[in-house]
């Protein structure tokens, strides 16, 4: 795809979270603007997915012989779904069920509810790496030549199995996985340097043998450079680890800038304020 | 019918021969250890296939993690270590990674209950039955031998879901055939009775049958159910032995909170209310000692379910 055409679907992504977030006046618009941009460019662009003879998209659990993308920051669960929906995994109109009862777009992600494009359920930090990593090593012993991404946040590096991941894949040379940390440097609390300090990743992957790349996460251009960098990167016997420079928000300018809309979601008159700044490209649901 | 036994054997080596029958048998079947590949007896298993093997180091839950990633691509993750750090360690990412979503992984863990002996309490886990059957979906099985462990590992990798393993280290006597055919959840009655029922599992499964034999000279005549799988329960097979007896004594290297007993008084208070005695650790940790020095301090052998079971009858 176009780099417009992303951008495009970006733009619609972002409304959809905005909406899913109003209507259920719950979950966690700030994280999922900032990494709508990543999540649109892989599922549009970089990854490589199953599909029909008709070019529609088709799940299955297994993911053998396609690419697969783990979230493993769960709480932005209406970037997932939305990009998920756009993409064709389920019904647009689907996204009004956000977080409602006896929906399948429970507030975090699951497979228990069979929602085609969710794999494994994520929400309590720190396990989606783990994960992701199993994936990975399951491709390799299948001799499937496809890649495993896996998207965390920055405040998520807390936690401590996080670590033992990052030890464990270069040290099983699991180099047909790239992850993305969301460097937004904010968490519930307050900003990452306040609440606890990650100093320098980029610094900390290499010294556990990541091959490390960086990128703004809000320049779709950009976006789509590191990616096939980073593709080219893989099989070389490293985990790749994008870190990603993203503004929590991003997209809405009163949204932008702090760790407010973490969790908060816009009253009547904020969505209307922020679905002002973001064109509908693809029709809302 | 009388239980002999030639010779005395862990638990887990049986669990470590069920792994070597998969390792020529299963190809989908891959194992994962934390750091304790001697003590689950893994060795046979890494020999023959070692592509198959993936050593995690001393992190559990980034084990718990990956295991649920190979089983999303298809394979059926064997994810070992000692119960202690298995269950209770990582349940949220059992919890979340394992049984929310529904991964077909095998935790295996050995070392559970009191028998560990002289490491003490931080290793002696007496909740992870407790632990591991609240989980939706999980099914917890606790063999008694050699045996029924090798046999119980190789059945488990046919059953596609989540469940947990349970074996020890001691050695214990092997009274159970070989080459069984292990079915999950079904209890396997050992003693016809008609005056108690013994609901053993694990290694109180050999002192149930001492118990019985004790009773028996005694008068008492003991109904011996070897309750393997805890979840989920046959209560077909416990009802059954109720209506005969009317008592019932659950026996278990576990606490009562939460344990085997806990589940049959449930199913009982419901169904058949029964006049019930437990069996088990009540409500405290364990310590450092010899195997059978400690199962005898906490209550937890023969002599211990005779006497329940002459309170049960008392009672009745
Ligand atoms: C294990 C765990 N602890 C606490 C939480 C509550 N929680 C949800 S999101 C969050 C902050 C996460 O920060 P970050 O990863 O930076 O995501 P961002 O806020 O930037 O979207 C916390 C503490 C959780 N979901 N899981
Ligand atoms: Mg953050």
């Amino acid at each position: 795809m176009q780099t417009q055409e992303l951008k495009n679907v970006a733009s619609q992504v972002r409304r959809d979270i905005l909406r899913q977030v109003h209507a259920c006046q719950s979950g966690h618009p700030g994280g999922s603007l900032g990494c709508t941009d990543l999540l649109v460019e892989l599922y549009f662009n970089s990854m490589k997915l199953a599909q029909d003879a008709n070019g529609k998209v088709v799940f299955n659990m297994s993911g053998a012989n396609e690419d697969i993308f783990y979230l493993s920051n769960g709480h932005i669960s209406p970037l997932l779904y939305s990009v998920l929906a756009r993409r064709g995994y389920f019904p647009v109109k689907e996204l009004g069920t956000f977080r409602q009862l006896n929906s399948r777009l429970q507030g975090h992600p699951t497979p228990h509810e069979h929602l085609e494009g969710i794999r494994i359920a994520s929400g309590s930090l720190g396990q989606g790496l783990s994960v992701a990593i199993g994936t990975a090593q399951a491709k390799k012993l299948s001799n499937d030549p496809s890649t495993v991404f896996c998207l965390m946040g920055d405040g998520e590096q807390n936690e401590g199995q996080v670590w033992e991941a990052a030890m464990y894949a270069p040290h099983h040379q699991v180099d047909n996985l790239i992850a993305f940390i969301d460097e937004n440097g904010q968490q519930i609390d307050g900003p990452t340097e306040k609440v606890m300090s990650n100093r320098d990743l980029e610094a900390k992957y290499k010294a556990f043998g990541w091959n490390v790349l960086r990128m703004d996460g809000n320049d779709m251009d950009e976006v789509v450079a590191t990616l096939a960098k980073a593709k080219s990167l893989l099989g070389k016997g490293s985990p790749i680890m994008i870190l990603m420079k993203t503004e929590m928000g991003a997209g809405v300018d009163f949204m932008m800038g702090s760790h407010k809309w973490h969790g908060v979601a816009p009253n009547d008159q904020q969505l209307a304020d922020a679905l002002a700044q973001l064109n509908e490209t693809l029709g809302d649901y | 019918m009388k239980f002999t036994y030639e010779t005395k054997k862990d638990t887990r080596s049986g669990f470590g021969a069920g792994m070597e029958y998969l390792s020529h048998n299963n190809p989908k079947v891959v194992a994962l250890c934390a750091d304790l590949i001697g003590s689950l007896k893994l060795e046979a298993f890494i020999k023959n296939s070692p592509e198959r093997f993936f050593q995690t180091g001393i992190a559990e839950a980034n084990m718990i993690g990956i295991s649920a990633g190979l089983a999303i691509g298809g394979y059926i993750p064997f994810a070992t270590t000692f119960a202690n750090f298995g269950t209770g360690r990582v349940y949220d990412q059992i919890r979340q990674s394992v049984a929310y979503s529904g991964k077909n992984v095998k935790i295996c863990c050995s070392h559970a209950g009191l028998t560990l002996g002289e490491d003490g309490a931080t290793h002696q886990i007496l909740e992870d039955i407790g632990l591991m059957k609240m989980l939706p979906g999980m099914v917890v099985i606790n063999p008694c031998d050699y045996n029924q462990t090798k046999a119980a590992t190789i059945a488990i990798a046919e059953y596609e879901g989540p469940v947990y393993l349970r074996f020890g280290r001691p050695v214990v006597p092997v009274f159970t055939p070989e080459n069984q055919k292990f079915e999950i959840g079904k209890a396997i009655h050992l003693i016809e009775g008609s005056d108690v029922t013994i609901l053993a599992t694990g290694h109180l499964v050999w002192e149930a049958i001492q118990a019985a034999e004790i009773l028996e000279e005694k008068g008492i005549k003991a109904d011996v159910l070897n309750i393997h799988t805890i979840k989920p329960l046959d209560t077909a097979a416990i009802l059954a032995s109720i209506s005969k007896t009317g008592c019932v004594v659950t026996a278990e290297e576990h606490q009562i909170n939460g344990g085997l007993g806990d589940s049959v008084a449930q199913f009982l208070s419901q169904n058949r209310p029964t006049v019930q005695e437990f069996v088990g650790v009540n409500d405290s940790f364990g310590e450092s000692g010899k195997p059978a020095d400690l199962m005898e301090k906490y209550g937890l052998n023969a002599a211990a379910i005779v006497e329940k079971s002459l309170k049960a009858i008392t009672r009745k």
